[in-house]
């Protein structure tokens, strides 16, 4: 049985705002429109930088991506902060359980050597790859152009910044600070982690806004999560009994899969743009890729040994069909 | 069976360390230089980045679940707000006016802030301070919508509030806080957390966040209180992180003295200007007052300002150059900018009026030095002509000061009965500027502040080409609704017939 309570109505005025309404038409907005559209200043920009006296204050000619509308490039999930962090916050409780449940039932110490070597030689560098991620989608926010893409890119930042602290504290429980130390070592002088920490601080120095967002979202993430959380983790490790590895790295799994989303819908926009876009997005989207792929192989054969080669080979045709999809086709 | 070890128990703070700091790591392949290219420039020197004292240790874990939290409570309340037509429970329609100028001036300024913290989030060479930065960028994205959410509601039913990112951009007084955050945007990272941590959140942030939150919850305005309480906390941690950033640059190195000062001169004077309009709005256009203008400055101004500054003398920081200044300006510049609404009201998305009889007497009481003497009589003479059906308005095009770009309607320091003026000649141009601390900041920096886009100039130029209903239009202004004296207005016979239909059977 339905029960109506009565309100005092009282005759609305408009709508929304101007600068909604001339988007979408005179009609309530959604939250996610009222708080990304539009919320950048364009016009009558005072001051240049004195950074950098080349550039204006925001200048959507540091990449060499053109939009007509960069409020084109919106974010499927519709995320502002509230739906963000309301999402972040259910995820993080799902990682404290699974943390505490691998730590009350001592599961850690039930690993086998072998695998949990293999676990902590993996995963622990890549906490410096994700400060790496992190620096980087704080530029992209920071200099990008238009709300709806940086802020995409600020709530990127953070979650980098989240996976960096998981993997530490998977580090810590399973080896202890010496693990944190070893980890770091290799990330600095092991030969193999070498390619992966050459292409993150090659990026640190790339200034251009998207293809800084095409060579750590798109090209490394897309490679590493899969081959490191879907292929060593929850195939390798799990399949061998390394299970409570899987639980640890739950946030990551499912990170990846809601941001994916997000990634894919940026590049398929902005390529669907123009011509000029899409040849742009092709190179960068080449060029990294397969120096993402190369560094991605020495750390994958740490775990998987002489199959490396082929699971690496298979997620790059993966990879390539992804982009494919999106109208990007390396 | 093997032997449970028990695992070394970590304190806070080295936990804390090992989640953000220890994440970094020195770049070989490229020079700290490349990766880090813009913190030289200015001249300050930090020698060791660790040192940096983490201001606060949340981790992303711990910062999503209390967000969160907050972000509940927050909209489940302006949800409830907008549901039960809260808007009619403010003590007054004119105290939209109030939310108007929040909206068109601060709310867009939030955003701004959060794009700075972005790229201060990148570009200091220390973990810790990166950190932070990024998450005072998040919150300050957080302010922005949470702000924008909570009048959403009051763009629904009333005027002056639905072309607020139209004026951002194009509106002359929104032009006062715009040069204000383009100005801390196009400095360094080291001046912008001097002007933005320090200065706005931590010297100015009182000054202007509690009265108008204050100034809210006296007014019945359930939605924007809401939005004070719940940013509180965040508000605390960027005053945190302000000086923190203040003590670490002056105990680095004893040459980042003098730099830093001159900052905390430039940003106190452009933060001050700005709370010109804060003023105003506490002594004029909250209709339940919350404290005078002349009580807000001196607790928050001299005695916590005052404490502030003697603590950092300890580092040889003297207080900013135009305190004195300020402090003359006190009993003057709500009155001084008030008749300026009031008299240019026709250019405004906000309403304007003169004080009732009662206010002036509170007026009179809290300025009791002040009042009586320069500023009823002036009032007296605008109802005069108001009442004879000739109402005063300025048709005239104001000065506006180069560098804070409000008209230069403000007297001298120590004469308030003549306006105070400067001139700077420069590579051949006169500029203006409405007091010495103005004409300092443009002569430091002059490369600078002849860029200022001046609202008043834009005027002649296309599409306007001084016709003022084009200009309007290009504003997006609708003139009889949103502009003008409120008395008569639409939003006052609106509010007062709804108010009627809900306490009433008529």
């Amino acid at each position: 049985m339905q029960i109506d309570l009565r309100t005092v109505s009282i005759k609305q005025q408009r709508n929304t705002f101007d600068h909604l309404a001339r988007r979408f038409g005179d009609k309530p907005a959604s939250r996610y429109q009222e708080g990304s559209y539009d919320i950048q200043a364009t016009e009558n920009l005072h001051y240049r930088p004195t950074w950098d006296p080349d550039q204006l204050i925001y200048d959507a000619s540091i990449t060499k991506i053109v939009m007509a509308d960069w409020y084109a490039l919106k974010d499927p999930r519709q995320y502002f902060y509230n739906n963000y962090t309301l999402a972040r916050a259910r995820q993080q409780e799902t990682a404290e359980a699974n943390f505490s449940f691998v730590e009350s039932r001592g599961l850690a110490d039930m690993l086998p050597d072998e695998l949990k070597q293999i676990a902590l030689d993996v995963l622990v560098p890549l906490r410096h790859a994700a400060w790496g991620a992190n620096m980087n989608n704080s530029f992209i926010s920071g200099y990008g152009y238009a709300a709806i893409f940086t802020q995409a890119c600020m709530f990127h930042a953070m979650d980098n910044l989240g996976i960096a602290q998981y993997l530490s504290r998977l580090g810590l429980l399973l080896g202890d600070q010496e693990a944190l130390t070893e980890g770091k070592t290799a990330w600095l002088d092991d030969e193999a982690w070498q390619p992966m920490r050459r292409y993150i601080e090659d990026c640190l120095v790339v200034r251009d806004p998207f293809e800084l967002f095409v060579a750590q979202n798109v090209a490394l993430d897309g490679l590493l999560y899969p081959l490191v959380y879907e292929r060593i983790v929850d195939g390798y490790l799990s399949a061998k009994g390394a299970s409570a590895v899987a639980m640890l790295c739950q946030f990551m799994n499912d990170w990846f899969d809601e941001t994916r989303k997000w990634v894919d819908a940026v590049m398929k926009v902005a390529a669907a743009e123009s011509e000029h876009n899409r040849a742009i997005l092709q190179e960068w989207t080449e060029k990294w890729s397969g120096r993402a792929a190369a560094a991605m192989l020495p750390v994958v054969r740490k775990a998987l040994g002489a199959d490396a080669d082929e699971v690496v080979g298979e997620e790059v045709a993966a990879f390539k069909a992804r982009l494919k999809k999106v109208g990007v086709d390396i | 069976m093997d032997m449970q070890v028990a695992k070394k128990k970590l304190s806070l703070k080295e936990k804390y360390k090992l989640l953000t700091r220890d994440l970094g790591w020195d770049t070989t392949y490229h020079t700290k230089d490349e990766v880090f290219p813009y913190v030289q420039y200015e001249g300050i020197k930090i020698h060791d980045w660790d040192k940096w004292e983490d201001p606060f240790r949340l981790t992303m874990d711990s910062y999503w679940k209390y967000q969160a939290e907050k972000e509940r409570k927050f909209y489940a309340i302006i949800d409830a707000h907008a549901q039960n037509n809260g808007h009619l429970n403010i003590t007054d329609a004119r105290y939209l006016s109030a939310l108007k100028i929040f909206l068109q001036a601060i709310s867009p300024g939030e955003y701004a802030a959060g794009k700075g913290f972005a790229r201060m989030g990148r570009e200091f060479p220390g973990v810790g301070t990166q950190v932070a930065c990024q998450m005072q960028s998040i919150d300050e994205i957080r302010h922005a919508q949470t702000q924008i959410h909570a009048l959403s509601n009051y763009n629904k039913f009333y005027n002056g509030f639905h072309a607020f990112a139209d004026a951002r951009d194009r509106m002359w007084y929104c032009t006062l806080p715009r040069s204000f955050f383009d100005d801390a945007l196009s400095s360094g990272p080291f001046e912008f957390m001097i002007a933005i941590g320090f200065s706005f959140e931590y010297v100015l942030t009182n000054l202007l966040f509690v009265p108008f939150m204050s100034g809210a919850a006296y007014n019945g305005d359930m939605a924007t209180v809401t939005f004070g309480f719940s940013a509180q906390s965040d508000e605390a941690r960027h005053m945190t992180l302000g000086l923190e950033c203040i003590k670490f640059m002056l105990e680095q190195d004893p040459a980042n003295l003098p730099i830093v000062q001159g900052w905390i001169d430039k940003w106190f004077w452009r933060g001050f200007r700005l709370l010109g309009v804060v003023g105003t709005m506490m002594d004029y256009m909250l209709p339940k007052r919350v404290m005078s203008w002349r009580e807000a400055w001196n607790i928050y101004g001299v005695e916590n300002g005052g404490a502030l500054f003697r603590d950092l003398a300890r580092y040889g920081i003297r207080p900013p150059k135009g305190w004195d200044d300020a402090e003359k300006g006190i009993d003057h510049m709500s009155h001084q900018f008030m008749l300026a609404l009031y008299q240019y009201n026709f250019g405004t998305a906000f309403h304007s009026w003169i004080p009732s009889e009662d206010e002036m007497e509170w007026l009179s009481k809290k300025y009791p030095e002040t009042f009586d003497k320069y500023y009823r009589p002036r009032w007296a003479h605008l109802s005069k002509l108001k009442a004879a059906g000739t109402p005063f308005a300025n048709m005239g095009l104001a000065k506006l000061c180069q560098t804070c770009q409000i008209p230069t309607v403000f007297t001298e320091p120590d004469d308030p009965t003549s306006i105070c003026q400067r001139e700077t000649e420069y590579k051949g141009e006169k500029y203006h500027f409405c007091s010495d601390g103005c004409q300092h900041i443009f002569e430091n920096e002059p490369e600078k502040y002849i860029q200022a886009w001046l609202p008043m100039q834009q005027l002649f130029q296309a599409p306007i080409n001084g016709d003022l209903g084009a200009w309007m239009n290009w504003v997006s202004l609708i003139p009889g609704k949103d502009n003008g004296d409120f008395d008569g207005s639409e939003d006052e016979r609106n509010f007062a017939a709804w108010r009627q239909q809900a306490t009433s059977n008529q």
